[in-house]
C-alpha cells in the first residue's frame, strides 16, 4: 500500500500535465471537428467538416503532397542512413568526422536547414549560380524549380538532410550491440555480402530501422515550417492547410482546420500501431 | 586497444568508391549552413556572382544593436527554453524514477500515453488546446508559450530519466539513509551523482526541443511572444538573407556549445536520442 502511493505520488504531475495537454488538446480537437465548440458558442454535433473536406479537392491535393514528402523522405533517408551506418561501423580515418557532422547535424533546427535548401537550390541560388558559371544556363528562370515545386524537392531535401544522421546514428548504436558472429557464420556457410546484409543483418536491424522511420515519417506528416516556407502555395502541404484555415478569419472553418489536425494525428497514430505490429512480429520470427 | 583498431582497420580497407560516397555525404552535411555564413557577412551578392562582391558587417551591426528586435527575441526563446527545461526536470526526475524502478499495474499505458507526445505532430494538439489557452488568457503570453512547449519536452524528459533509473540500484540511498542521512541528503550525495550524466543529457535536448519549436510557439504566442525561430522564418520570406543568415548563426550556436559537452555522452541506443528527432 505504501509503496503503491509512492509509486503514483512520483508519477502523478507529469501523468496530469500530459494527459491534460496531450490528451485534452486532442479531445477539444476531436469536439471542434464535429462541430461542438462551446467556448465560441458552437453546440450542434455533425459530420460536415469531414464531409467537406474530404469531398473538397484542395484536401485530397494536400493529403497526396504530404503523404508523398512523407514517404518520400522516410524511404530515401532510411537507405542512404543504411549505406552509411554499414561504412561507419568499420573503423577508418576520418569516421569521427563524420559522426561529429551527424551529431551536428541533430543541433541545428530543421527551420535553419530549409533556409540552407533555400539558398543552395532556388533559381538564384548557389547551384543556379553554379550552372550559369559552366554555360547550363543563361537566366535565373532556365533553372529546374526544385523549391516551391509541384513535387515538394526540395522539401524532401531538407529532410534527407536531417534525417539521415539521425536514422544513421540508430542504426549505428543497433549494429555496435549486435554481435559481427551472425554474419560471420552466414559467410562461412557460404552466403554472399548481399545474402548476409539482406536475410542477417537487415532482420536483426529491423525493429531499431522501423522504430527510427516511424518517427521520421510522423514528424515530416505534421511538420509545418519546412513546407511553409519551401512548399508551393497550391497544394500546401496539410500543416500548412490546417493552420491557413485555421487562422481564416471566417470562424466556420475552424471544424475543418480541426478536422485536418484529426487526420495528422490519426496517420501519426497508424504509425506507433504499425510499428507495435511489426515489431512484434519481428521478435517472434 | 591501439593495436586492436589497427588490425580491424587493416581488415576492413575501404574501396575508391565507397571514398567517393563519404567524400560527398560529408560535403552534404556541411553544404546548406554555408550559405547562412557567407550571407551573413555580405553587402551584395547578386545572380550569377559564385562569391559576394563585396563583404559587410551591417547584417551584424543590425542583429546585435539593442533597437533591433533580435536581442530580446533572444531573450524570450532563452527564458521559455530554461523555464521549460528546470520545469521538465523537476516534474520529469520522479515520474521517471517510479517507471524506472518499479513494476506495477497498468504501466504500459502509462507508458504510451508518455511516448505518444513524442511521435504525434505538435500542430494536430494545439489547434484544439488553443481556444482553452485564450479563455485561461494565456494565449499571447510567455508563461503560455512555456507551457504548451512541455508537451514535446516533458514526456521525453520522463523517458529518459526512465531509462536512467532502469540501470540503477536505489540500495547505496537506504545504506546512506541507515548511516544517517536525510532524505536530502541521501539524494544530494548518492543519487544525484549516479544519474548526473542522463540528467544533463537529457536536459540539453529538452533545451534544444523546445529552443527549435516554431508552431506552438505561432499558434499559442499568436505572434506576440515572438521568440528567434519567427524572427528568422519572417527574415527569410521577406528576402532578407543578409540578416537571416546572421540571426540563423546565432540561433545554432546553442546546439553547438551543448554538442562539444555532450558528445561523449551521445549515443543512438540512448532513449534521450530519440527526441531529437524533434529538433
Amino acid at each position: 500500500m505504501n509503496e503503491r502511493w509512492k509509486i503514483s505520488l512520483m508519477l502523478a504531475p507529469a501523468v496530469l500535465i500530459i494527459a491534460g495537454l496531450f490528451l485534452g488538446g486532442l479531445l477539444l480537437g476531436i469536439m471542434g471537428s464535429l462541430g461542438y465548440m462551446p467556448f465560441i458558442g458552437r453546440h450542434d454535433w455533425s459530420f460536415d467538416a469531414y464531409r467537406e473536406i474530404v469531398t473538397s479537392e484542395r484536401f485530397y491535393h494536400s493529403f497526396l503532397l504530404t503523404f508523398h514528402i512523407a514517404f518520400t523522405s522516410t524511404i530515401i533517408a532510411s537507405v542512404i542512413a543504411m549505406g552509411a551506418a554499414l561504412v561507419l561501423r568499420k573503423s577508418f580515418f576520418g569516421r569521427r568526422v563524420i559522426q561529429f557532422l551527424f551529431h551536428l547535424n541533430l543541433t541545428v533546427p530543421h527551420l535553419v536547414g530549409a533556409i540552407g535548401i533555400l539558398y543552395l537550390f532556388s533559381q538564384s541560388g548557389f547551384f543556379a549560380r553554379l550552372a550559369h558559371e559552366f554555360h547550363l544556363i543563361a537566366r535565373p528562370a532556365d533553372f529546374p524549380a526544385l523549391v516551391y515545386d509541384p513535387f515538394a524537392i526540395g522539401i524532401i531535401l531538407q529532410y534527407v538532410w536531417k534525417e539521415v544522421p539521425f536514422i544513421g546514428l540508430i542504426l549505428l548504436a543497433n549494429m555496435q550491440s549486435l554481435s559481427h558472429d551472425y554474419e560471420a557464420v552466414a559467410r562461412s556457410l557460404g552466403a554472399s555480402r548481399w545474402q548476409s546484409f539482406r536475410h542477417v543483418l537487415l532482420p536483426l536491424l529491423s525493429p531499431g530501422l522501423l522504430a527510427a522511420a516511424m518517427i521520421v515519417f510522423a514528424f515530416t506528416f505534421g511538420a509545418y515550417e519546412i513546407p511553409a516556407l519551401l512548399g508551393q502555395n497550391y497544394p500546401a502541404a496539410l500543416p500548412v492547410l490546417a493552420y491557413q484555415a485555421f487562422t481564416d478569419t471566417d470562424l466556420n472553418a475552424r471544424p475543418a482546420a480541426l478536422a485536418m489536425a484529426m487526420v495528422i494525428a490519426i496517420m501519426s497514430a497508424l504509425m506507433i500501431f504499425a510499428y507495435a505490429r511489426l515489431t512484434r512480429r519481428y521478435v517472434r520470427a | 586497444m591501439q593495436e586492436r583498431t589497427h588490425i580491424v582497420r587493416s581488415k576492413n580497407g575501404l574501396s575508391p568508391l565507397v571514398w567517393l560516397s563519404l567524400a560527398l555525404l560529408v560535403t552534404w552535411l556541411v553544404l546548406p549552413l554555408v550559405p547562412l555564413a557567407v550571407w551573413s557577412v555580405s553587402r551584395s551578392w547578386f545572380f550569377p556572382d559564385i562569391a559576394p562582391s563585396a563583404y559587410s558587417l551591417r547584417a551584424w551591426e543590425y542583429v546585435l544593436s539593442p533597437t533591433s528586435e533580435v536581442l530580446p527575441a533572444l531573450g524570450t526563446t532563452l527564458i521559455i527554453a530554461l523555464g521549460v527545461t528546470i520545469l521538465s526536470i523537476l516534474i520529469g526526475l520522479p515520474a521517471g524514477r517510479a517507471l524506472g524502478l518499479y513494476r506495477f499495474r497498468g504501466k504500459a499505458l502509462i507508458e504510451l500515453l508518455i511516448l505518444a507526445p513524442t511521435i504525434v505532430p505538435g500542430i494536430a494538439v494545439a489547434l484544439g488546446l488553443h481556444v482553452v489557452f485564450l479563455k485561461a488568457g494565456l494565449a499571447g503570453t510567455m508563461s503560455g508559450v512555456l507551457i504548451v512547449h512541455l508537451i514535446p519536452t516533458l514526456p521525453y524528459m520522463v523517458l529518459v530519466m526512465a531509462g536512467v533509473f532502469a540501470n540503477y540500484n536505489p540500495d547505496a540511498e537506504a545504506q546512506a539513509r541507515s548511516l544517517g542521512a536525510n532524505r536530502l541528503q541521501a539524494f544530494r550525495y548518492v543519487t544525484l551523482p549516479a544519474i548526473l550524466p542522463g540528467l544533463l543529457i537529457g536536459s540539453l535536448f529538452a533545451f534544444l526541443v523546445s529552443w527549435s519549436q516554431y508552431i506552438l510557439t505561432l499558434l499559442i504566442g499568436g505572434g506576440r511572444v515572438v521568440t528567434l525561430p519567427l524572427l528568422l522564418f519572417n527574415f527569410a520570406s521577406a528576402g532578407r538573407n543578409d540578416i537571416t543568415g546572421a540571426i540563423g548563426m546565432i540561433y545554432i550556436l546553442p546546439g553547438m556549445i551543448l554538442l562539444v559537452f555532450a558528445a561523449r555522452y551521445m549515443s543512438g541506443r540512448n532513449q534521450a536520442y530519440t527526441a531529437t528527432g524533434q529538433i
